[in-house]
């Protein structure tokens, strides 16, 4: 029953997403005004009709997964009766059929969400609800034809064959999620774009605005999570891998982040308008470039479910289809778009430029690391198989965006068209004096003292200095002006987690026998043996090990290693005890004989600050998004100028 | 030329020659840190120079696996047709038998034994590391469902 539901809900979806389609670029093209009004009408309608019936459908998949309804092959091969309910939920998208259908829902989330705000004109809205359309009709075509979650299993087994394990974690329940608001959230800005090419209008980038703000928050949190979960679940004591599934998502950030920039001048004055189009393309494609990357099996890793060859090809003509088709529509309308706006080198535009420059300059260099070892694999029919390591992305990558980061406080103190320079310079002041004390504190406490760890630490300060003077500055005015300090400022808070967990870490690996003591940094471990201990649908060696201070113990820390029976797998799970400043970061290893285990023990820096910088960004994002809902919602505000 | 043109020709000069630094960067550092893969027939063959980071896949040889002192262990990764000794100084992963894939990073001393600095974590039961499944494939033993 519920599987026939499902199957149906998703039949009416298809039929809504091509009215959708056919109605959106009709209005488009369409003579008259009256036209143009009937055609938006039956394409918003169609907008939210399709989102209520994916949401139908996805709710269908998730009773099924809660019931554990295992005629659904889907839910029998990915689900098991003895897990808690938070897992049979996100299960729903541990696999691959469930979490394309995911991936629609947020699809239609944001062409309801399009159709809901009607930001723009009437002929835009309805040519970026045509092309929101066609992308959905496009994967729902995918779904039903290659990854269908409802196909029926006769006789239905009596116990399903379990989540992997690894996935059994809350952070990782929410990460799916999140990373695909993002991701997908790109798809507005895409369809905003390309509507702006069909019709030749203006004004799509304060249209497309909320949405790029939404993906650019989600992605944040998503990476962030993501990163947050690699460190506490496999037990390594890294962050970030530059693993290529990593690497797939952080490539539409990179693109994201440009795009809120450089969209910010085009809506300003008119600046880059062809650029950022160019970015709205650029950055929905590298969304579905990823994609592609962790949902056709190419890569090997826990992100990679599907390996069936008919999937990847399918997948691999949409994305031809869409970055093509969006390339094409680009060459062809573009040079029809009035010139932009012109500035002096010094200015606010200058500073979004260079901004642009070294965002794609990174993403260019992640990009390479990323495809190179695939494409010499696929042209030497698999026998050259390379990888490309951290070594690769600290040499490129890291200096690129250092330089970005030394440059980011001019951006918002140089005024648009044309700034002062030195007056700049005058202002930000403080923010070097800061950058400087930053600098002087970590020689005289780190060691080993770095050069990389003294000028990143100096960065951090120089940017959070400026943050804070471009707070001072803008005290009183409404709350979205402090979107670009508090984003800003992010950064610096996560530079500082990431140069001080990546160079001034301690680290042990002991094996130890009951009784006996190990050290890590300032903090000297007991180990006081094993226990054996039964979760729900695991079982659980804990090691005890005891936190001394002299002889007194301060705290007990348990890192597990887990056994799921119904999967047949092994997992790690990490103890970390935080100060805030630093985190103590046990992982149980191996046995190796007479009670003995191995343990590794980290001690990192300032590790939390990492993701603590990501949420301050986020939290600067929803600042700015909160002042452009509330413009449109037409709250008076004392200053009009949006301040970013 | 007026003074604001020549000012945007040098700017547009300095972006084509910051794209240009950026390329070359990007195609010198991947050729210096490119890791290739062997199996332990492509390391007898190619007589890889000891140092030379690389990484190395196969199966653990059965009743290869001999725990030193500490953390240290030493086993020995065969692809049915030649065999690597390995030397490795950490926590092996979860899923690290004898007989199973698996997948090491590191260099070849002077010996010809090869210092692993890290083991791939195999994740899974069913999952067997596809450039281990290609080196048995060329080695001709790969079969179908099952080793």
């Amino acid at each position: 029953m519920l599987g026939e539901l499902g199957q149906l809900a998703l039949c009416f979806a298809l039929a809504l997403s091509l009215a959708m389609t056919g109605a959106g670029l009709i209005g488009a093209r369409a003579g008259t005004s009256i036209h143009v009004e009937l055609a938006r009408r039956i394409a918003s309608a169609s907008a939210m009709g399709l989102f209520v019936f994916v949401a139908l459908a996805f709710g269908t998949l998730v009773t099924a997964f809660v019931t554990s309804d295992f005629s659904i092959a889907d839910v029998a091969n990915n689900s098991h009766t003895l897990k808690p309910l938070i897992y049979k939920i996100s299960g729903v998208w541990g696999n691959h059929e469930g979490s394309m259908l995911l991936w629609v829902l947020v699809l239609s989330l944001y062409a309801g969400a399009v159709a809901f705000l009607q930001r723009g004109g009437k002929r835009l809205t309805s040519a970026a609800l045509g092309v929101q359309g066609l992308l959905a009709a496009a994967f729902l075509l995918f779904i039903l034809f290659t990854s269908n979650p409802f196909l029926r299993l006769d006789p239905a087994p009596f116990e399903g064959a379990g989540l992997n394990p690894l996935l059994q974690d809350p952070g990782l329940a929410m990460h799916p999620p999140m990373l695909y608001v993002g991701y997908v959230g790109l798809s507005a800005s895409f369809s905003y774009a390309a509507a702006a090419l069909l019709v030749g209008e203006d004004g799509w980038a304060r249209a497309a605005r909320p949405f790029m703000l939404i993906a650019w928050m989600a992605l944040t949190c998503g990476i962030a999570l993501g990163s947050w979960w690699a460190y506490y679940e496999l037990g390594w004591g890294g962050f970030w891998f530059w693993d290529p599934v990593e690497n797939a998502s952080l490539m539409p950030w990179l693109v994201a982040t440009a795009l809120l920039h450089s969209a910010l001048a085009t809506e300003r004055s008119g600046a880059f308008r062809t650029w950022t189009l160019l970015l709205a393309i650029g950055g929905f494609s590298l969304s579905l470039i990823g994609t592609f990357l962790v949902r056709s099996g190419v890569l090997s890793s826990v992100h990679a479910f599907a390996s069936d060859p008919t999937r990847g090809f399918f997948i691999m003509v949409l994305i031809v289809c869409a970055i093509g088709g969006a390339l094409g529509l680009f060459a062809w309308r573009a040079p029809t778009l009035q010139g932009g706006a012109t500035f002096d080198t010094v200015s606010r535009e200058s500073a979004l430029l260079l901004n642009n420059v070294f965002l794609v300059g990174s993403t260019a260099a992640v990009f390479v690391g990323t495809l190179y070892p695939l494409a010499l694999d696929a042209l030497t029919h698999g026998q050259q198989k390379i990888s490309v390591g951290p070594p690769y992305y600290a040499l490129t990558f890291a200096p690129i965006f250092f330089v970005l980061l030394l440059l980011v406080p001019f951006g918002p103190q140089l005024g648009w068209r044309r700034g002062d320079l030195k007056a700049s310079i005058r202002a930000l002041t403080p923010a070097l004096g800061l950058a400087v004390i930053a600098a002087l504190v970590v020689l005289a406490v780190a060691s080993p003292r770095t050069l990389t760890g003294t000028l990143a630490f100096a960065v951090a300060g120089w940017l959070i200095g400026a943050s804070i003077l471009d707070i001072l500055k803008r005290r009183g005015a409404r709350a979205s002006a402090f979107a670009a300090a508090l984003a800003h400022a992010g950064l610096g808070v996560t530079l500082l987690g990431v140069s001080a967990t990546s160079l001034w870490r301690a680290e042990a690996l002991d094996v130890v026998a009951p009784g006996q003591t190990m050290t890590v940094g300032p903090y000297t471990l007991r180990f006081d043996g094993v226990e054996r201990v039964q979760g729900p649908n695991f079982q659980a060696t804990e090691a005890h090990l005891a936190l001394m201070d002299h002889s007194r113990v301060v705290s007990v820390l348990k890192p597990e290693s887990r056994v799921y029976p119904a999967e047949g797998q092994e997992v790690a799970d990490t103890a970390i005890r935080t100060t805030g400043l630093s985190d103590l970061y046990l992982a149980l290893g191996d046995y190796r004989g007479q009670g003995r285990w191995t343990v590794r023990a980290y001690v990192s820096p300032l590790a939390p600050f990492i993701w603590l910088g990501a949420l301050v960004m986020a939290l600067g994002g929803a600042l700015s998004l909160w002042g452009r809902l509330r413009l449109k919602l037409g709250v008076p505000s004392p200053v009009i100028m949006p301040a970013e | 030329m007026n003074a604001k043109k020549r000012r945007r020709l040098y700017f547009a000069a300095a972006l084509v020659a910051a794209g240009g630094v950026l390329a070359t960067a990007i195609v010198y550092e991947l050729g210096n840190n490119v890791l290739y893969f062997y199996s332990p027939s492509d390391v007898a063959a190619k007589h890889v120079n000891p140092g030379i980071a690389f990484r190395i896949g196969g199966l653990v040889e059965k009743a290869s696996v001999h725990h030193g002192t500490g953390a240290d262990v030493q086993f020995v990764v065969t692809d049915g047709a030649r065999t690597v000794p390995v030397d490795y100084n950490g926590v092996l992963p979860a899923l690290f038998r004898e007989g199973q894939g698996v997948v090491a990073t590191g260099a070849l001393d002077a010996s010809g034994t090869f210092n692993a600095t890290e083991i791939l974590a195999k994740h899974d039961e069913k999952y067997m590391p596809p450039e281990v499944v290609a080196a048995l494939k060329r080695s001709g033993r790969w079969k179908e469902g099952g080793q």
